[in-house]
């Protein structure tokens, strides 16, 4: 079925009667040519674009819960392509150029809002680095706006920009940055890969691989065995307990971010700001509430939850840079398990055991690249070699010394 | 979180730093080490979902390293020692 406005007010007048499942439930086949481990945003969005860009007819999506219940429904649902370095830049740009298609893609509103992306900018290094970040994107055709403090103060007048520790002194805007309704990301992806033959099967947990001879023959499931041409794993999060089962160590450690939302509020928030000084990031969500959160944790968790000093460090960073936000109440905080890679950057790469694939590492930095993600793990799955935007994505990298230290704070997953 | 330290008695997490899993404390000898064991110890964790063995640097208190024990899925912790009474014999013990 095809959504559009015919259809509401069709269904609007015949009392909502001939809506259906967006997606089927079925049972698992005993074979396919390429399963996915996990349901979530990176993993949909693989299953979607192996059967829309690569022609793949015969996959199957495994989700141990029910879909969208990892971290695409627990981000803060920003994206951008706002990164400094070769390995990152274009795969990002490529990720909000397949945003702002997506809707149309999928026939499903996802509600990307390109309302824009302000990083704000306190001292004169910190105004070099955003003008060299904002020159490295325009080379990888994003768009980048240098603001001065006047233009600031126009746009968003209640910040604190007399500060005596972080006065702000401009900042670096991405226009086509946005916000994008989460939930709506898995939900347009199951759909659209469910109406070109993909299985989604939920309620499905991995129990172990089969892997003779060096090579993946399928997954064991709590539905029993399913065989696979090759298998490939999005279960960011967990990656490290999943590819145990293959016998494998990540350079990953599993870290909580916490986020938050206020009560729903009038529209006082165009865009969105990162006070990165103050570990601090704020938007506002269509339905009125503020989002905003900071850091991780810093310390190991599975448990999606975080603890008080962290809350009050993040309060502390909105106070500071809109204080404002001071009057807003609290509604809801919540903590999802990142993937915190070695440098900071994800991996999307075959794994030493033929026909097993992996995609995790993402840090917090994965929704906004739901599409591509998927997109180049889809790549990987149907071609067996990387796609174009995502050659740096390597297992390697920490062998060779190649790494993507965007941040610069080399092999501390609790830095980056 | 609440660390009960050895020596100081309970002490709020946020005085410390977690500097990782306790088994960096075993690191390859650069005598007969080869490039793939310095991979593995630097890059390469266990990062298990249950007990999990760790650092915490006392930043904000006495400055000495304790190997916690903590349960990852539940944040409890279950045992503390100070760490210099294992890193002397290059032992972070099981």
């Amino acid at each position: 079925m095809r959504y559009s406005g015919f259809k509401v007010i069709k269904e609007a007048l015949t009392g909502h009667k001939g809506w259906t499942p967006a997606w089927r439930d079925p049972e698992p086949q005993a074979h396919y040519d390429i399963v996915i481990i996990g349901g979530g945003g990176h993993g949909l969005a693989t299953a979607h674009y192996l059967a829309s860009v690569y022609g793949e007819r015969r996959v199957a999506v495994i989700e141990k819960g029910w879909i969208g219940g990892g971290n695409v429904g627990r981000n803060t649902t920003i994206i951008r392509s706002n990164y400094l370095l070769d390995g990152n830049e274009p795969f990002y740009e490529f990720s909000l150029k397949l945003w702002e298609g997506l809707e149309q893609d999928l026939n499903y509103n996802a509600m990307v809002s390109q309302r824009g992306i302000m990083n704000l900018i306190h001292s004169d290094a910190q105004r070099d680095a955003f003008i060299r970040r904002g020159n490295a994107m325009i080379l990888n055709g994003a768009d980048a706006e240098l603001l001065s403090e006047a233009q600031i103060r126009q746009e968003y007048p209640f910040l604190n920009f007399d500060d005596a520790r972080f006065p702000i002194k401009g900042g670096l805007a991405q226009r086509r940055g946005g916000t994008v309704r989460h939930d709506a990301v898995a939900w347009g992806y199951a759909r659209a890969a469910d109406g070109r033959g993909v299985d989604i099967i939920q309620n499905c947990e991995v129990t172990g691989f089969r892997i003779e001879n060096g090579k993946c023959f399928g997954v064991e499931t709590s539905k029993g065995f399913i065989g696979a041409g090759c298998v490939g794993c999005a279960v960011a999060g967990n990656s490290s307990r999943l590819m145990a089962k293959a016998g494998m160590r990540l350079p990953i450690e599993s870290h909580v971010l916490q986020a938050f939302v206020s009560e729903g509020l009038k529209p006082v928030l165009p865009g969105v700001i990162t006070f990165g000084a103050g570990h601090f990031y704020v938007s506002q969500s269509d339905k009125g509430g503020l989002v905003f959160g900071g850091d991780i944790d810093g310390y190991n968790s599975y448990a999606q939850r975080g603890n008080l000093p962290v809350v009050e460090d993040v309060c502390e960073g909105g106070m500071a840079i809109m204080p404002m936000i001071g009057r807003a109440r609290l509604l809801r905080m919540w903590g999802g398990i990142m993937d915190m890679s070695m440098d900071g950057s994800p991996i999307i790469d075959r794994t030493h055991i033929d026909g097993l694939y992996f995609n995790g590492g993402w840090c917090y930095g994965g929704f906004k690249a739901t599409p591509a993600s998927g997109y180049a793990f889809a790549h990987l799955l149907a071609n067996d070699e990387p796609h174009e935007t995502a050659t740096a994505y390597r297992f390697d990298r920490f062998r060779t010394g190649h790494m993507i230290d965007e941040k610069g704070m080399g092999n501390q997953p609790n830095l980056h | 979180m609440i660390i009960n330290h050895p020596l100081l008695g309970p002490r709020d997490s946020a005085e410390f730093v977690n500097l990782g899993a306790a088994e960096l404390m075993n690191r390859p000898d650069p005598e007969t080490a080869t490039p793939e064991d310095w991979h593995d110890y630097a890059y390469l964790r266990d990062n298990p979902a249950g007990a999990h063995r760790e650092l915490w640097f006392h930043e904000g208190g006495d400055r000495s390293i304790l190997i916690v024990t903590r349960d990852t899925t539940t944040h409890e912790i279950t045992a503390v020692e100070l760490a210099r009474n294992r890193g002397q014999r290059h032992d972070p013990g099981k």
